[in-house]
């Protein structure tokens, strides 16, 4: 794609998220940041799995970790500004240590191990019922006041949610864009060829699970205010395969791969609700079909499309110029 | 290039030495007592019958594989158990016998990643240019292989023998000293592999880069290097100029089973 339509694009999208809210009853303001909150957290899992390779399916465990942290702190009274970055501080200490198995086991051995780690998490939060609250949960979780102004209304929330959004998907595009961004993909790529070429792949494995998690912790940050309750259950393996979802539907290794994803899977079901009974079934089907024809995701559908069109035209105006087969 | 900055080195230096390695795994001894160095700008095969120890020997300078006995220095300082990134940063760098390039990234990325990482600190790359502000020296790389009108293309999308000069373009780009060429010629068809021949030749001219070179193909080493090792059973057997070489009864028994 040229650069300018590339802008036209990224600025009818900021357009839609702006007005997306307007005129919308509650619900669907909730569902939409649902959607924000959830591709928060798919963009940490696809720099962790995407760019840099590195299975995780303990994604909805960060996301735990930092809904519980922002709750506890919130519900002390300490606002949400001092909380949120405690959220994703521990995120990013605690996927530091989780990336060390990474160091030593790949693939599937990986998956399993970030897979206890979920269980282990759910786990604690469920029996630690002095600190958690265990299957209770956390009730009621104070939503963030900016300037006296209350966020109360969930279309404020909306905003507040989006510029979180829209300062996370910045670092993010400006991570994966610099010279870090090519080592996390060297990494997926050819990892002894990459460390023979002077990248240091031991702190990179690293990175790529703490800022992942980081993320996620930011993601969590967000669903604590946002839902007002938290409990184990919101966090548990199943919810790290939907994260995971969202990222191989969106496409996996792509910029906006996530969001695609997210909204797939977080705003087709309800979209499908009109079909009754049926909407599961036509939504498992959709992802099946989807993912046998483009592996690569929503993205590499688009793409696969946009370059069949264009090699069209570069044929068709080599035969115009009189170009012979 | 970043390798045209490098001091000027004394004649007949040596940048690498190689002490008395000895590597065994099991029963069986790859590796025994073999010494050598490598003269700084020279280019140097390393040859010898399939299981003679060449790669194992490689792999014990390189780090891969701890050496039982022995030592390898470097410039002078000894770089044994150093992990390949560091031994990248001091200026080693090589090329793998299978293809070993980032397959989904473009030519011109594969090539920016080999420099990246000798330039500024770890923060300075986060914060810094996208391509690290290596694009014009990545560049002249792609014009020293001409490989221009591929420059963005991915490089899992090229032909073997075209991967191979991007490869080689990655060892060079990470500005090293020495480079260490592992099978080079393996699979590369003879246009190409004269084309190699010349770029490399050329550019140990231009550069003064150090190459060793473990190679199957006798011709492809006789015409490129200066001076040529043979292992045979794990152990220096002779050493000399391809001539002497061709002219050695003990490598001729080697390679015929003699």
């Amino acid at each position: 794609m040229s650069k300018p339509n590339k802008f036209l694009l990224l600025a009818l999208g900021l357009v839609t998220l702006f007005v997306a809210p307007f005129g919308q009853g509650n619900y669907i303001i909730y569902v939409l940041c649902s959607w924000l909150v959830f591709s928060i957290a798919a963009m940490g899992l696809n720099l962790t799995l995407g760019y840099a390779g590195q299975v995780s399916l303990a994604q909805a465990a960060f996301m735990g970790i930092g809904a519980y942290v922002t709750a506890l702190i919130t519900m002390a009274g300490i606002s949400w500004f001092l909380a949120m970055p405690a959220a994703v501080l521990s995120c990013f200490v605690i996927g530091l240590i989780l990336g060390y198995p990474a160091l030593r086991v790949q693939h599937h051995f990986l998956a399993f191990v970030t897979l206890a780690f979920n269980t282990l998490v759910f786990l604690v939060l469920r029996n630690e019922e002095w600190l958690t609250g265990g299957s209770f949960g956390l009730v009621p979780i104070p939503r963030p006041t900016i300037f006296g102004l209350s966020l109360n209304s969930q279309f404020a929330f909306y905003y507040f949610a989006l510029v979180c959004f829209l300062v996370a998907a910045g670092v993010m595009a400006w991570i994966v864009h610099s010279p870090w961004g090519r080592g996390f993909k060297a990494l997926r790529e050819n990892p002894i060829r990459a460390n023979s070429l002077g990248l240091n792949t031991r702190r990179m494995t690293l990175l790529a699970f703490a800022i992942g998690s980081a993320f996620g912790g930011l993601a969590g940050a967000l669903v604590a205010p946002l839902v007002q309750f938290i409990e184990p259950g919101s966090f548990t393996l199943i919810h790290s395969l939907k994260i995971l979802l969202m990222v191989i539907v969106g496409g996996s290794g792509f910029y906006f791969g996530p969001f695609l994803g997210a909204a797939l899977v977080v705003l087709l079901p309800e979209m499908l609700r009109f079909t009754d009974g049926y909407y599961l079934i036509i939504y498992a089907a959709f992802v099946l079909v989807l993912l046998v024809f483009s592996p690569t995701g929503l993205i590499g559908l688009g793409e696969k499309i946009t370059t069949n069109l264009r090699a069209q035209r570069v044929a068709r105006n080599d035969l115009k110029n009189g170009a012979q087969l | 290039m970043s390798v045209a900055t490098k001091p000027a080195p004394a004649a007949g230096e040596s940048i690498l030495s190689v002490r008395n390695i000895s590597k065994s795994f099991g029963a069986i001894k790859a590796v025994q007592n073999v010494s050598f160095d490598v003269q700084d700008g020279e280019v140097l095969g390393l040859i010898g019958p399939n299981g003679s120890g060449k790669s194992t020997l490689f792999n014990c300078i390189l780090g891969q594989y701890p050496a039982d006995t022995g030592e390898v220095l470097f410039k002078g300082e000894s770089v044994a158990g150093k992990p390949a990134h560091s031994l990248n940063k001091r200026g080693i760098s090589r090329t793998f016998q299978q293809l070993s390039v980032f397959p989904d990234m473009s030519v011109l990325d594969n090539i920016i990643m080999a420099g990246q990482e000798h330039h500024g600190t770890m923060w300075s790359r986060l914060l810094g240019p996208p391509d690290a502000g290596l694009t014009s020296e990545a560049e002249q790389l792609i014009s020293f292989f001409r490989l221009e009108h591929l420059r963005h293309e991915k490089a899992g999308s090229l032909s073997y023998g075209q991967q191979k000069l991007v490869d080689a373009a990655m060892a060079f780009m990470a500005g090293p000293g020495l480079v260490l060429l592992d099978e080079p010629a393996g699979g590369v068809n003879l246009t190409m592999l004269e084309y190699l021949k010349e770029r490399l030749r050329t550019y140990n001219r231009d550069h003064g880069t150090t190459f060793v070179v473990i190679e199957h193909n006798m011709e492809f080493v006789m015409s490129l290097c200066t001076r040529i090792i043979v292992l045979a059973e794990g152990s220096v057997i002779a050493e000399g100029t391809p001539p002497e070489i061709r002219a050695n009864q003990r490598v001729i028994d080697a390679y015929l089973g003699g």
